[in-house]
């Protein structure tokens, strides 16, 4: 308001007004689905992780292990050289404490989205989760391992790892 | 000062109506590779700019753009996408070089409409939320009464819109890459169900999939690398409103000022004679007669003759949709306008086989956008 302007013209409206149908109203509910065909490279990625194995590709010419595997690499254009199986240790290069839900609610028990390097893979690495750990323990730099779940649950999707727990060289 | 432009390269993959054995992002690595290798260049270092032609909602996933660069050579380089036809798409990479600033310029575009489950809800949600959508249905009864309008206009039969249907098809035949060749007859045309009368189901086109890659230079690069580069003569592109309220929908407005644009631009004035094949829209049968007037090929009323004279058949004195056009290949959706232009490079390099059309040497492609949309785009080009 201002000097000159007591009151705005016209009427404010309100979230009842919308709610009950009092202003012109119109709802739609966009039905999009999808197929995506995995193709080589995601295909057997998929198929290593029902079978409990991390599977990904080799380039030769700048020598990188590409995850999650695929058919070519993307810095040198070409088709990659080899599969190659990795073991189901890493170390976690960087991470967050998500304390808020997709749906912007708050968590009282953070998740904790990580990018872990797979060993043997030149530094390139999984997105995934940190489980069995005190957020306040999380460290850059942490070794963890996979937590799979039972055979007869995985589905061949990147969740068949529930998370990656902190684990010691030499134990299981 | 316009300096002159090149297509120096094409790659693609089979089209296919379903493509299980690649991912979307090994499909356009295949493109791309042939086509860079076609071109004799790699993408790592010679190409200065990429462009590719997606639409989010057909991809299903919002910013699409951000899953484009590592499939076609383009990670930490000069890049864009463009939510438009892939003539579109060239008509960009043309304007690119013409600045100077770019010698060689990569156009993408693909179709994975195998794994669009809900294409025809994906075209009603392009429809206005306000006043359309509340109407429901299915958003093809626009080309049924787009369809309806033109004949009604022009006094073109439905006869004449079957035998556009019955020559693409038969085209197709020689295509090892269309989707849908086959031998039919007007008759099967006709008694093929109503679908949004007057159309009939096999007055329409089927989707397919398809990746496709195409590579631009300047005149000095073109010359230096390419035995049979391919000259972009003319450009033109254009969008009517979108309202249906108030189109125009006997005539396709869009495509006659998008082909005057490029005419001027090549120095055409007569297409008839001077064009020695088109490939253009015929997402439906009746959209080739329709955008045949619009480009002037003939005049409006005289596309559905022209046809049934065998003036458009691969003999004719102006073959259309030699590649068999959508109602052939398959509608590819953003990559259909490079699907036509595809079909004009491997003609004017004499590499077209079987469906060669003699002494090839300037050629014509066009697209529409689909249902809804009143956009379309025209290229010239020419081995000269």
């Amino acid at each position: 308001m201002s000097e000159k302007i007591k009151e705005w013209p016209g009427v404010a409206l309100k979230d009842a007004d919308i709610k009950e149908k009092k202003v012109l109203f119109t709802e739609w509910r966009p039905n999009l689905k999808y197929a995506w065909d995995t193709g080589v490279g995601y295909g057997r990625y998929f198929e290593g992780l029902r079978n409990g194995r991390i599977v990904g590709t080799r380039c030769n010419k700048c020598h990188r292990v590409l995850l999650p595997a695929r058919a070519f690499c993307e810095w040198c254009f070409r088709t990659v050289d080899e599969w190659v199986y990795l073991k189901d240790t890493g170390t976690v290069n960087t991470f967050s404490i998500a304390y808020t839900g997709t749906q912007a609610e708050r968590l009282k028990e953070p998740r904790i989205p990580a990018l872990i390097e797979i060993d043997g893979s030149n530094g390139v690495g999984i997105m995934h989760l940190l489980g069995e750990v005190d957020p306040k323990n999380v460290k850059n730099g942490m070794r963890v391992k996979a937590v799979w779940k039972p055979k007869e649950q995985r589905q061949g999707a990147i969740t068949d790892i529930k998370y990656w727990k902190p684990f010691e060289e030499g134990t299981r | 000062m316009q300096s002159r432009v090149a297509i120096i390269g094409i790659g693609y993959t089979p089209f296919r109506v379903v493509t299980p054995d690649v991912s979307f992002k090994e499909m356009m690595f295949e493109a791309a590779f042939k086509a860079y290798e076609d071109a004799g260049i790699c993408p790592r270092h010679d190409i200065d700019s990429f462009i590719n032609c997606a639409e989010d909602f057909t991809e299903g996933r919002s910013i699409f753009d951000i899953h484009v660069p590592d499939n076609i050579g383009a990670v930490l380089r000069s890049i864009h996408t463009i939510c438009h036809d892939g003539i579109v798409g060239l008509i960009g990479g043309y304007m690119l070089i013409q600045t100077g600033q770019f010698n060689i310029v990569a156009i993408e575009s693909h179709s994975k409409l195998s794994n669009m489950l809900t294409q025809n809800y994906l075209t009603a949600h392009a429809m206005d939320p306000v006043f359309n959508k509340p109407l429901g249905q299915h958003p093809g009864y626009i080309a049924g009464m787009e369809m309806n309008r033109y004949l009604h206009e022009t006094g073109t039969t439905k006869e004449h819109c079957a035998l556009v249907s019955v020559k693409n098809k038969r085209n197709a035949i020689d295509n090892h890459l269309a989707s849908y060749g086959d031998r039919i007859t007007t008759e099967d045309v006709l008694n093929s169900e109503t679908t949004f009368y007057p159309l009939s189901r096999l007055d329409a086109s089927s989707p397919t999939d398809g990746g496709i890659v195409m590579v631009l230079a300047s005149e000095e690069k073109a010359r230096a690398l390419s035995k049979k580069p391919v000259w972009i003569r003319g450009v033109g592109w254009c969008s009517d409103t979108p309202t249906l309220e108030s189109r125009s929908w006997s005539e396709a407005t869009y495509a006659r000022i998008a082909a005057e644009m490029a005419y001027r631009m090549a120095g055409i004035k007569y297409p008839k004679k001077e064009l020695d094949l088109a490939e253009i829209d015929d997402t439906f049968s009746y959209k080739e007669l329709q955008h045949m007037e619009a480009l002037k090929f003939c005049r409006k009323g005289e596309a559905g003759a022209m046809v049934e004279e065998g003036v458009t058949e691969r003999e004719g004195e102006l073959p259309i949709n030699v590649s068999g056009g959508s109602l052939g290949v398959g509608w590819m959706s953003e990559a259909t306008g490079l699907q036509r232009v595809l079909e004009i490079v491997l003609q004017l390099r004499g590499e077209a086989g079987k469906r060669q059309v003699p002494n090839a040497k300037v050629g014509l492609a066009q697209s529409w956008r689909g249902v809804p949309t009143t956009s379309g785009a025209v290229i010239i080009l020419s081995s000269e």
